[in-house]
């Protein structure tokens, strides 16, 4: 993917996926006030501007809260997750300041108490579904 | 941001009236509020005239996907006999019922309307707690929240996560949270959970017995609360009585012109703060531990009634799970922040308590058929503050008090509060 296609993306949350879809977390950076934002944003809520770019983010944060959870949505259930299984959500500070919604890997579920938050975390990607059908999730790995 | 104002001329409550909340097979949202419109109607000291009802505001989250139908709130004015009135349906997720509540108090305000019907009505036991739960979640941000696994319990629970580690609280304190507030729905027959834990420990204990299997050794509530069998873990650290339940119910609340309560009642209740603030998504804001928008929506609220905080006598608080009702009662000003789950195991909150919170047992144990829910918060106030609320009655002399309504994790935020004059 050459720099050229990926910024003249729109700031969609279909964009987003997209990004998502190719490993990359990608954030949209005012290019007037150099603010930047994931989830994206088409107009800069600071400065009001419309002038955006794609820029990709370090991928490295740190975990500001997290749950287990033993009751999923149906997507999750059909991933396999259920009370016997449960599994773990959090939201991540990123080095650039913001915060995004994730899964959360690399701990183990069953042991909340030694889940850290403040602890550093890195950007993960988790497949789910074959061909046409694959999703890819966001996610960050405990370090 | 636009500053606070005052209201165009005063609005007052001169009736309100509930149905009972639970889980009634055969029943919709539109049976629902005819039953709390037949309280109502038996609420006004002055009889009242349906005919003199010019407008209705409806609270409803989602009639759409919890009965498959949309755009109830004409059918719910023709149900009750008030065509062709204009009629509005109001969603902010779970503060639908308190922004309806708003919507009817800026339309007297505004002098387009004397008498106003303010309605919620949800009907939600029709589907099973998967689709509920997943019904729900759609009061999040869908495409940037959902595929990470949240749910709300998981919402909730995630800032549960970040209170603990910034203040130490643990688990156990929310349990003081849901204690209270069984403790206050034991009292109040709209419940949907009249009991206490210990009535509801006792009643596990002589159904296992009475099925032959074998008898729990819980000698406490707390034995039972720290119990998997007894609360099991929903989205840690929450557990089941951490969580509001899943409930059908409506409310209605009368609001009239100032100028005009005399015509209903000579003991109105005054509205005379209002105020409403948005948020982001939850990962959208810079600290976990506070919703922002209750406390602008409060601030707005006491600006225009020339109120502080401490002049709150009995506030119903969102308490959609445990944490809810903690943090609630620091953004409202109440207690510092960190110390508002001090103050629930010390007993302020109690109904006995400095700071009565949730008489009516909260959206936790009253239930909390989502868009009625802030409106049956306004029913909770009208008879604390007039002397009616039978054994769940605070001692204290209430001249004023405030409600607090949330959507989604905070989203949206509504507070109101309300005056007895005599």
């Amino acid at each position: 993917m050459s720099e050229e296609t990926t910024t003249v993306r729109p700031f969609t949350s279909a964009a987003f996926d997209q990004f998502i879809a190719e490993h990359k977390l990608m954030a949209s950076r005012c290019i007037k006030c150099g603010e930047s934002y994931v989830p994206p944003r088409a107009i800069c809520p600071k400065c009001h501007s419309e002038e955006m770019e794609w820029v990709e983010t370090s991928g490295k944060g740190k975990l500001a809260a997290f749950t287990v959870i033993y009751s999923g949505p149906t997507f999750m259930v059909e991933q396999g997750f259920d009370r016997k299984n449960p599994y773990v959500s959090g939201i991540v500070e990123l080095e650039e300041g913001a915060r995004m919604s994730a899964r959360i890997t690399g701990v183990d579920p069953t042991k909340p108490n030694e889940i850290k938050i403040d602890s550093p975390m890195t950007v993960d990607f988790v497949e789910f579904g074959e061909g046409d059908e694959k999703k890819t999730y966001l996610a960050f790995r405990m370090v | 941001m636009p500053t606070s104002r005052k209201l165009g001329r005063g609005v007052a409550m001169v009736g309100a009236g509930m149905s009972r909340f639970g889980a009634f097979a055969g029943k919709n949202s539109r049976d629902l509020f005819v039953e709390a419109f037949k309280e109502i109607k038996k609420s006004v000291d002055k009889e009242l005239d349906p005919s003199l009802i010019e407008t209705l505001y409806i609270g409803n989250f989602s009639s759409d996907q919890f009965e498959h139908q949309a755009h109830i709130a004409p059918l719910l004015a023709d149900a009750v006999g008030l065509l062709p009135r204009p009629a509005t349906r109001v969603e902010d997720a779970c503060a639908s019922g308190g922004v309806a509540l708003r919507q009817g108090v800026m339309a007297i305000a505004s002098g387009l309307y004397d008498v106003v019907l303010v309605g919620g009505a949800e009907k939600m036991t029709a589907l099973n707690t998967a689709a509920v739960t997943e019904a729900l979640a759609t009061a999040a941000d869908v495409p940037y929240e959902i595929p990470a696994g949240f749910t709300f319990p998981g919402f909730y629970a995630a800032m549960a996560s970040a209170y603990m580690h910034r203040y130490g609280m643990k688990s156990k304190h929310l349990m003081n949270v849901a204690i209270k507030n069984h403790d206050n729905a034991a009292l109040n027959p709209n419940a949907q959970f009249g009991m206490t834990i210990q009535n509801w420990m006792e009643g596990r204990i002589a159904s296992a017995v009475k099925k032959g299997k074998p008898k729990p050794t819980w000698s406490t509530i707390w034995d039972f609360l720290h119990d998997e069998s007894g609360n099991p873990t929903v989205a840690w650290p929450l557990r089941l009585f951490d969580c509001s339940p899943i409930t059908d119910g409506a409310a209605a609340i009368l609001l009239v012109a100032e100028e005009r309560a005399h015509e209903f009642t000579d003991h109105p209740i005054h509205i005379i703060g209002s105020g409403q603030a948005s948020d982001s998504a939850l990962h959208g804001r810079p600290g976990l531990t506070t919703i922002p928008a209750a406390k602008i929506a409060a601030s707005q609220a006491y600006e225009m009634a020339g109120v502080t905080r401490d002049d709150i006598r009995i506030a119903e608080v969102h308490d959609c799970f445990t944490i809810a009702e903690v943090i609630a009662s620091e953004d409202l000003g109440f207690f510092a922040p960190g110390e508002g789950f001090k103050a629930a195991e010390d007993g302020m909150t109690a109904r006995n308590g400095a700071k009565p919170i949730n008489t009516s047992g909260g959206l936790k144990a009253k239930g909390h058929p989502v868009g009625a829910s802030g409106v049956a918060q306004a029913v909770e106030v009208w008879k604390q503050m007039r002397g009616q609320a039978e054994a769940r009655q605070v001692e204290m002399d209430i001249p004023l008090a405030l409600t607090h309504n949330v959507g989604a994790t905070g989203s949206t935020c509504v507070v109101h509060v309300y005056e007895r004059r005599n």
